[in-house]
């Protein structure tokens, strides 16, 4: 039996990382995403939880990381100013592969920019935001319903390939009020990460299996190893050698594009002799996928796709759409675009990328966008 | 073999420190007051982070983790969130602790988390070359204190006190067996505690400061400090040039989680109105 229920987007996340099996949950307040933490504060004791208000985004991170090299599953949520401040963690997470979830509700930046107006500006720093290239997986959600499945999904994939996911839902998503269904709370797949470690006088921490992916055990649970944010080998002790950094930096990072498979979730529409694609992901989607609608009642073939995992970034599947179509167009809402570019990375001029942007604060609309397709479908654009 | 060695990963040696450097003093102080308190090595967690002394609990046999620059005690917070239960010991330098995690000395003193900071305190950042450091004394020289120190030194001890912590102690790499008392004390209190380990550099601070013979270097930090007993003859104003050494703190206040466990304990959702 499921239930039918009105939520808000952060509600949504909150109540879904508490059947996902969050136990810390460290945060620092910041709009648009303060609700999470505020509902989790309240919710963790009575799930077996704790819950701490750190003194910064920094220390926020840092506490989850903590708790999870403990064993138990973290998340903390931010916004853009705070997810800045969390890029130093986050790389380090990545590197020493411990498993978190951040909730990033992205607003207008840059700087304080604005708390309470919606922006896609964060998709390049969630990849690139810290220093050197470390993996982690993103994930859009672009309804209410989905922030709640997608949480859960970004908890499993955590713990699965022991990597940082970062939620990227923006204002819109994280203060919408919807209506939504929530499955039977165990009706959802809950993926713990392994803990079948050989013994203590074999183990090292780093060595890995034909899974790529290590096996740590937590802190204080009869292991005796070293987590360190420095070049390691299968010791994960400091190692500087030449083939120690090539070996380390491959593997962290092959592990996603080990696994694409699993980790890209798109979702689309294909129309019979389309010449055009829309490619929108997010709050934009709705949108996007409205204007395509009215495109295809008024007689334009029309595509749609929408990436659901922004980082690794679906290149493969939108090569696909980029070989059925002549244009595509990406509507975001930013400045100069930031998945455009990916967009044209991923389909090396298989089509032509015609990028739409706004950047007022106010949501995409739908008739903005069908008017961009009615440019194109003129040959206008 | 030492019955110490089963406390170190005598495979990572021979280690990094120079010839002379109090770190393994101060680090072999807290492994002496860890096998007297028969702490269990494998839920005695080592939190450690960047520099000199940042490094150095890599070389210990128990679980660790080092890390970004600074950030040790939120991770080791959020250890003792997720299990109590653990003995977490934060090992820093002076740099680590109050400089760059300096906002985070002070909220985990104010929440009296039951952690122990042991910071070394040797006036310079010696892994990145001999720059100043929040407690480099006036007039001293370092790499990007080229014509003397300005900034007046940044007391840890009543940083941390004023912060809310409920154990603080300074010792150094002269007085040893009280060292490792003041650990053992430390280690053994419930709440937040601090042990302020004077120590020399004498590749980086030493070298500069034109005395980098380590034995001379050990005789000065005997002058730096008196017990509060001698402070008792002395005045207000000879007082403002020297340093307490001891306990200088040692009370009761709730711990963290045992508070946030005990006002929380309830199995039901609380109602959101």
């Amino acid at each position: 039996m499921s239930n039918k229920v009105l939520m808000q987007g952060n509600q949504a996340v909150a109540e879904a990382a508490l059947v996902a099996g969050v136990k810390v949950v460290a945060g620092y307040p910041i709009t648009p995403s303060t609700e999470v933490i505020e509902l989790l504060s309240r919710k963790l004791p009575a799930h077996g939880g704790r819950f701490i208000q750190m003194e910064d985004e920094i220390a926020s991170i840092g506490a989850i990381i903590g708790a999870s090299a403990a064993g138990k599953k973290a998340m903390t949520a931010t916004s853009g100013p705070g997810f800045s401040l969390m890029q130093e963690l986050l790389g380090y997470a990545a590197m020493v592969e411990i498993p978190i979830v951040i909730y990033n509700a992205q607003r207008v930046g840059p700087s304080t920019g604005g708390a309470t107006k919606p922006q896609q500006g964060d998709i390049m720093q969630t990849k690139w935001g810290s220093h050197g290239e470390s993996p982690r997986i993103a994930l859009c959600p672009s309804r209410v319903e989905e922030a709640y499945k997608l949480t859960i999904t970004a908890f499993n994939l955590s713990e699965k390939y022991m990597v940082p996911v970062v939620i990227l839902a923006d204002e819109i998503l994280a203060h919408i009020r919807e209506s939504i269904t929530i499955p039977e709370p165990n009706s959802f797949e809950i993926i713990n990460r392994r803990t079948d470690a050989p013994p203590q006088e074999e183990y090292l921490p780093y060595k890995v299996d034909h899974t790529g992916i290590p096996i740590l055990p937590p802190l204080g649970g009869g292991y005796r190893y070293n987590i360190s944010g420095m070049i390691h080998g299968d010791k994960g002790v400091p190692n500087l050698a030449p083939e120690t950094i090539d070996y380390c930096i491959r593997r962290i990072n092959n592990k996603l594009k080990k696994y694409y498979n699993d980790i890209v979730m798109i979702e689309k529409m294909e129309e019979e002799g389309s010449k055009i694609a829309v490619l929108a992901y997010g709050s934009t989607a709705r949108p996007a996928k409205g204007a395509v609608r009215m495109a295809i009642e008024n007689g334009i073939k029309v595509d749609f796709i929408r990436p659901i995992t922004i980082w690794p970034f679906p290149e493969r599947e939108v090569r696909e759409i980029a070989r059925r179509v002549d244009k595509i167009l990406v509507p975001e809402m930013n400045f100069e675009g930031q998945v455009v570019g990916l967009v044209r990375q991923s389909i090396e001029g298989a089509a032509e990328v015609i990028q739409f942007n706004k950047i007022s604060g106010l949501p995409m609309y739908a008739e903005e966008i069908y008017h961009q397709i009615l440019k194109i479908d003129r040959g206008e654009k | 073999m030492s019955k110490l060695d089963k406390y170190l990963r005598l495979d990572q040696f021979p280690h990094f420190a120079c010839s002379g450097c109090g770190h393994g003093i101060t680090l072999s102080s807290m492994v002496r007051a860890i096998d007297k308190l028969g702490l269990d090595q494998n839920t005695t967690i080592m939190v450690c982070a960047i520099g000199c002394a940042g490094r150095l609990p890599v070389y210990l046999n128990f679980p660790s983790i080092r890390t970004p620059h600074g950030r040790a005690l939120t991770v080791a917070t959020g250890i003792k969130l997720a299990d109590p239960k653990l003995k977490v010991i934060v090992f820093m330098g002076d740099g680590d602790a109050a400089a760059i995690g300096g906002n985070h000395l002070i909220h985990a003193a104010r929440r009296n988390i039951d952690i122990t900071a042991i910071i070394a305190i040797n006036e310079i950042y010696g892994m990145t070359g001999g720059q100043y450091a929040p407690t480099t004394q006036p007039g001293h020289l370092a790499s990007t204190a080229p014509f003397g120190m300005i900034e007046p030194p940044m007391d840890i001890c009543k940083l941390v006190e004023a912060a809310g912590a409920t154990f603080v102690a300074r010792g150094d790499i002269y007085h040893v067996v009280e060292l490792e008392k003041l650990m053992l004390k430390a280690i053994s209190h419930k709440g937040f505690s601090v042990v302020e380990a004077l120590t020399n550099c004498p590749t980086q601070f030493g070298r500069r400061n034109k005395n980098s013979k380590p034995s001379e270097m050990i005789k000065n930090i005997k002058e730096m400090t008196i017990t509060k007993k001698q402070a008792e003859q002395l005045s207000k104003e000879e007082l403002e040039h020297i340093l307490l050494r001891g306990i200088l703190v040692d009370k009761e206040r709730p711990e963290y989680i045992e508070e946030y466990d005990r006002i929380t304990n309830f199995k039901e959702e609380v109602s959101l109105k």
